[in-house]
C-alpha cells in the first residue's frame, strides 16, 4: 500500500486555485521529485499535507490514517517531516538545540520531570542530546563538534540548510518532504546534496518527496517524477520520460518561467 | 603570530570623533536641561543636598546633562572591520566642549526668557523659586557662570575618553556611586553598623542628608580603588570558577549557595526594619517577575494583564484565612491555602490562555490588557461585593506561622517571601533547560515553525500562562498577608506595566536580570519617596535609554543578545549574500 496517498487535493487563496484537484501517491522507499514552474503549486501542497494550511476539499490518507483536521503536530508525530523553501531555523536556538526540538514528539518529558529532575527525566534529555548529536554527524563534520553550541544564526546558508534537513530529521519520519534543498547552493554543495538525498533513503529508510528546480539534482535522485503546474499534476513518470514529455516543456518553456513563486 | 590576509591589507582611514555631531547631541542636551527646568525636577531636587552644602541633587540633574552629551559627542565611533582605530586627543574634549557649550547656551537663553517672559500659567512649575535656582540667585552673572559650567562639564564628559579603560571606569563609577550614596542616605543610616556607631554617619553624612565633603571624598575614593584594583580580577576568577569540573564545581556550588543562604539569612536583621520593608516589597515584584518572565521571557507570549493572577492570589488567601471573609471562611492558615491558591491561579491561567490560545503579538497583548481591567473590575464591583467585599475590600488576613515562628514584621516576612523567590528563580532554570523550555523557545522564535516540529502549542501556551499565573499568585498572597488586607485598587494596570518594565530592564529570559531589575527598580524608588512624582518618568526615560541602547537589557540571557546585537551585522550580509545566490525568488 502508499505511503502517501492523496486524492482530489484542493486549496485555492482567493480566486487563485494553487492546488487543483491534484491526486498523487507515493510509495514507501521510494524518491518523489515534484517540479513544476514557480507558482505551480508545490510549497503549497507541502503546507496542505503538512496541516499547515487546511485544503478546501480531498482527502489525504497518510500511513493509513486520514489527516483530515490533524494540527502540524499531530502529523510530524504519524511521521511526516519538512524543510522550508526559505529555511525557517530557530534562529537564537543552538544546532543542538534544534534539533531537540526536532526531537520534541518523540520525547515526553513534562514540567513536572523537568522540575523534580526525575532520573526518567535525565535519562531521557541525555538520551535526546545523544540522538540529535548521532543525527547531526550524518553531515559529516559540518556540523559537529563546537557547531553543537552556536546558535543557528551563527552557520553559513548552506549549512542552514543541512541543519533544516537535520531538524526534520530528528523526528525519526517515515517521509521526509524537502523544499528546494539546493536553492542557493554552489554547484559543489549541490552535488553532495544529490549525494546525501540518496544516502537519506538507503542508510537511514527515509521515504523522501523533493521539490527542486534544479535538473541535474531531480535527473539524479528520482526514481519517479511528478510535474505540478496550475495546482494540477501534468506529467508523471521516470526523469527521461516526463522531460520529453511536450506539455511538461510547454509548461517550462511556454511562459517565463519567473513569476511571482 | 602569523598575519592573516585581513591584517596585511591596507586600513581604511579611521572614523574620527564628528563635530557636527556634537552639535546635534548639544541640541539635545540643551532641550534635556530646559526640560529639567520646567517640569520642577530642579526645585524639587534642589531641596536634596548629594554633598552638604555644595552641591544639590538638583544641580547634579542639571549638570549631568551636558556631562553626558559630552560624554557622548566625545565618543568615537564603533570600529568596523577594516578602518584604523582612532586616535584620542584634544578633537575628544573638543566635541565634548562644544556640545556642552552649546548645551550652556540654549539653557542661559532658556533661563533668560522665563526670567523676561511669564510661563508660569501653562508651565506651573517655573516657580520662583525654581527661577531662583536657575540663576544661582545671582541674575544674569549666575546663570553666565552655570552655562559656562556645563561648557566645562562637556568637555570633560569628552575627556573621559582619553582616560584608559580602567581608569574611565573607576572614574565614572567613583562620580555614580558618590551620586547614589549621597542620595541613599536613608540606606546607609539604618545599616546595623551605622546605627550602632553614630560616628560613622556623622563622619559620612551632614545634618540635610547629603554627604559631607570628606564623606564624599572618602566614598568617592573607595570605589574608585575598588574599581580600579578589581577590574579584570573579578572576571578573571568568574572565569576560573566556571571552567571547574566535576568534584571540585560541586564543591564550589555547594560553598557558595551556603555563603549565599547564611548572607540572606542575616541580611533583613542587617538592615532593619525598614529596608527590609523595601526589600519585601521588591521581593513581591519578583515573585512577579519571574513569573511574567516565563510568560513573555521564555514563552513570548506578551501578556499585559498579568496583574490579574496576582490579584487571584490575594483574593484567594483573604477568602480562605480572613476570619472575615464575607462569604464563607474557613479560616486556613496560610500553608494550608497555598494548594488551593495554586489551583486557583492555575484555573485563572487557563482561563485567560484559552481564549487567546490562536492570538498573536498585538492582538494577545491588547485581549490580556482587557482580562486584566475586568479582573479588577470584578473585584471591585457590587455584584460581587458578598464574595470579594467590594470598594471596601478584604481585611483581617492573618499572618503566617513558621513552626513557632510567627511572621509578622517586615524582617520576618523577608524569609518566606525570598525563599519563594529562591523556589522560582530554580523553577525558572529548570524549565529553561528542559523539553518544555525548549518548546517555549522555539515557539518564541517561530510558531509555526515549532507547531510543524512537533510542539504542541496549546499545551506549551497553556502551561505558561498556568505557572506564570502561579508564581504572581504566591507573590499575591505573601503580599496580602504582609498587608493584611487587599484592595481592588492595588491591581491597577500599572502593577503590569511596572513588572514589564522591570523584565524588559533587567534582561528579558534572564533570571539574573530579572532579579537585579526588580530590586533596583522596584527598590530605588522606595528609598527616594520624596521624588515619588518623577517615578514613571525616571522609568520611561530608563525603558527609552535601554530600547535604545541596551535592548536585551542590563543583564541580557545568552540569547536575547545575540537576537538583538551581535549578529546582526553578519545576519545581514547573510541575507544579502543569500539573495544574490538564490535564482528563485523566495516563497
Ligand atoms: N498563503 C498564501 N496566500 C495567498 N496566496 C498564496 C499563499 N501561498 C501561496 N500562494 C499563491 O499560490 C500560488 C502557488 O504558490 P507556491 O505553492 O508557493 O508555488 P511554488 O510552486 O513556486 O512553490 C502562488 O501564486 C502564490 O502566490
Ligand atoms: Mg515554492
Amino acid at each position: 500500500m502508499a505511503l502517501l496517498e492523496i486524492s482530489s487535493l484542493s486549496k485555492a487563496f482567493g480566486g487563485l486555485h494553487a492546488i487543483d484537484k491534484l491526486d498523487l501517491h507515493v510509495d514507501r522507499g521510494e524518491i518523489v521529485s515534484v517540479i513544476g514552474p514557480n507558482g505551480a503549486g508545490k510549497t503549497t501542497f507541502f503546507n496542505v499535507i503538512t496541516g499547515m494550511i487546511t485544503p478546501d476539499e480531498g482527502e489525504i490518507i497518510f500511513d493509513g490514517a486520514d489527516l483530515a483536521g490533524l494540527r502540524p503536530n499531530q502529523i510530524l508525530a504519524l511521521g511526516m517531516a519538512r524543510t522550508f523553501q526559505n529555511v525557517r531555523l530557530f534562529p537564537n536556538m543552538t544546532v543542538r538545540e534544534n534539533v531537540m526540538v526536532g526531537r520534541h514528539t518523540r520525547t515526553k518529558a513534562g514540567v513536572f520531570g523537568a522540575i523534580l529532575r526525575t532520573p526518567a527525566f535525565r535519562a531521557e534529555e541525555e538520551e535526546t542530546k545523544r540522538k540529535a548529536e548521532e543525527t547531526l554527524s550524518f553531515f559529516g563534520t559540518r556540523l559537529v563538534g563546537y557547531r553543537f553550541d552556536q546558535p543557528a544564526l551563527n552557520l553559513s546558508y548552506a549549512n542552514r540548510r543541512r541543519l533544516e534537513i537535520a531538524r526534520a530529521m530528528g523526528s525519526d519520519p517515515q517521509l521526509l518532504l524537502l523544499d528546494e534543498p539546493t536553492a542557493g547552493m554552489n554547484p559543489r554543495e549541490t552535488l553532495e546534496i544529490t549525494g546525501l538525498i540518496g544516502k537519506l533513503r538507503d542508510e537511514k529508510g527515509f521515504t523522501v518527496v523533493l521539490i527542486e528546480h534544479d535538473m541535474r539534482v531531480v535527473k539524479g535522485v528520482s526514481d519517479r517524477v511528478i510535474v505540478l503546474d496550475h495546482g494540477s499534476k501534468i506529467a508523471e513518470g521516470p526523469y527521461d520520460e516526463v522531460a520529453q514529455n511536450p506539455d511538461v516543456i510547454e509548461a517550462y518553456l511556454g511562459r517565463p518561467a519567473t513569476g511571482t513563486a | 603570530m602569523s598575519l592573516t590576509a585581513a591584517e596585511t591589507t591596507e586600513l581604511l582611514p579611521a572614523r574620527e570623533v564628528q563635530l557636527d555631531r556634537a552639535v546635534r547631541v548639544g541640541l539635545i542636551g540643551g532641550l534635556t536641561a530646559m526640560f529639567i527646568v520646567t517640569s520642577g525636577m530642579l526645585e524639587t531636587f534642589d531641596l536634596r543636598m548629594i554633598v552638604d552644602p555644595i552641591l544639590s541633587l538638583g544641580y547634579v540633574t542639571l549638570m549631568a546633562a551636558p556631562f553626558a552629551v559630552g560624554y557622548v559627542a566625545g565618543k568615537a565611533p564603533p570600529v568596523l572591520e577594516g578602518y584604523a582605530a582612532p586616535s584620542v586627543g584634544a578633537r575628544n574634549v573638543q566635541a565634548g566642549a562644544i556640545a556642552g557649550a552649546l548645551t550652556g547656551a540654549i539653557y542661559a537663553l532658556y533661563a533668560l526668557i522665563i526670567h523676561v517672559l511669564d510661563f508660569s500659567s501653562v508651565f506651573i512649575k517655573l516657580t520662583e523659586q525654581t527661577k531662583k535656582i536657575v540663576t544661582l540667585d545671582m541674575g544674569a552673572g549666575g546663570v553666565l557662570i552655570l552655562a559656562l559650567v556645563m561648557a566645562v562639564s562637556g568637555a570633560v564628559g569628552g575627556a573621559v575618553h582619553l582616560l584608559e579603560r580602567r581608569w574611565k571606569r573607576a572614574v565614572l563609577y567613583s562620580a555614580f556611586w558618590v551620586v547614589m550614596f549621597g542620595l541613599l542616605e536613608v540606606l546607609v543610616s539604618q545599616i546595623a553598623f551605622v546605627r550602632r556607631i553614630s560616628a560613622v554617619k556623622e563622619l559620612l553624612y551632614g545634618t540635610d542628608a547629603g554627604l559631607t565633603l570628606i564623606g564624599a571624598v572618602i566614598i568617592g575614593g573607595l570605589v574608585f580603588a575598588a574599581y580600579y584594583y578589581l577590574d579584570g580580577r573579578v572576571r578573571a576568577a568568574t572565569r576560573r570558577a566556571m571552567a571547574l569540573e566535576g568534584q571540585q564545581r560541586r564543591r564550589f556550588i555547594l560553598i557558595s549557595l551556603g555563603v549565599a543562604i547564611v548572607f540572606l539569612a542575616v541580611l533583613p536583621q542587617i538592615l532593619g526594619p525598614f529596608l527590609s520593608e523595601v526589600l519585601d516589597l521588591a521581593g513581591v515584584f519578583l515573585l512577579m517577575a519571574l513569573g511574567l518572565n516565563i510568560v513573555v521571557g521564555f514563552a513570548g507570549l506578551l501578556d499585559l494583564g498579568y496583574v490579574a493572577f496576582f490579584a487571584v492570589g490575594a483574593y484567594t488567601t483573604a477568602i480562605l484565612t480572613s476570619p472575615v471573609s464575607p462569604k464563607w471562611s474557613p479560616e486556613l492558615s496560610f500553608w494550608t491555602a497555598i494548594p488551593f491558591i495554586i489551583l486557583a491561579a492555575a484555573a485563572a491561567g487557563v482561563m485567560v490562555g484559552t481564549p487567546v490560545l490562536r492570538l498573536r503579538g498585538d492582538y494577545l497583548a491588547i485581549v490580556t490588557l482587557g482580562f486584566g481591567e475586568i479582573a479588577r473590575i470584578l473585584f471591585l464591583s457590587d455584584a460581587l461585593k458578598p464574595y470579594f467585599g467590594g470598594a471596601q475590600g478584604m481585611l483581617l488576613i492573618p499572618d503566617i506561622d513558621i513552626g513557632p515562628f510567627t511572621i509578622d514584621d517586615s524582617i520576618s516576612f523577608f524569609y518566606p517571601i525570598y525563599a519563594f523567590v529562591i523556589l522560582f528563580a530554580y523553577l525558572s532554570y529548570a524549565l529553561q533547560d528542559s523539553r518544555v523550555g525548549r518548546a517555549w523557545m522555539a515557539m518564541r522564535e517561530d510558531e509555526s515553525v515549532a507547531e510543524a516540529m512537533g510542539v504542541n502549542i496549546v499545551a506549551a501556551k497553556l502551561w505558561a500562562f498556568v505557572i506564570g499565573a502561579i508564581f504572581a499568585a504566591i507573590g499575591g498572597a505573601l503580599f496580602a498577608h504582609k498587608i493584611g488586607s487587599v484592595f481592588p485598587e492595588s491591581f491597577a494596570i500599572l502593577v503590569s506595566i511596572t513588572v514589564l518594565v522591570l523584565i524588559i530592564v533587567g534582561g528579558m529570559g534572564s533570571v539574573p536580570g530579572v532579579t537585579v531589575g526588580a530590586l533596583a527598580l522596584v527598590a530605588l524608588p522606595e528609598l527616594l519617596r520624596e521624588f515619588a512624582e518623577f517615578k514613571f518618568l525616571f522609568y520611561g526615560t530608563l525603558l527609552i535609554f535601554m530600547m535604545l541602547n541596551r535592548p536585551e537589557g542590563f543583564i541580557p540571557s545568552r540569547r536575547r543578545a545575540r537576537e538583538l546585537h551581535l549578529d546582526e551585522v553578519e545576519q545581514d550580509a547573510w541575507l544579502a549574500q543569500a539573495a544574490e545566490q538564490d535564482p528563485a525568488p523566495a516563497e
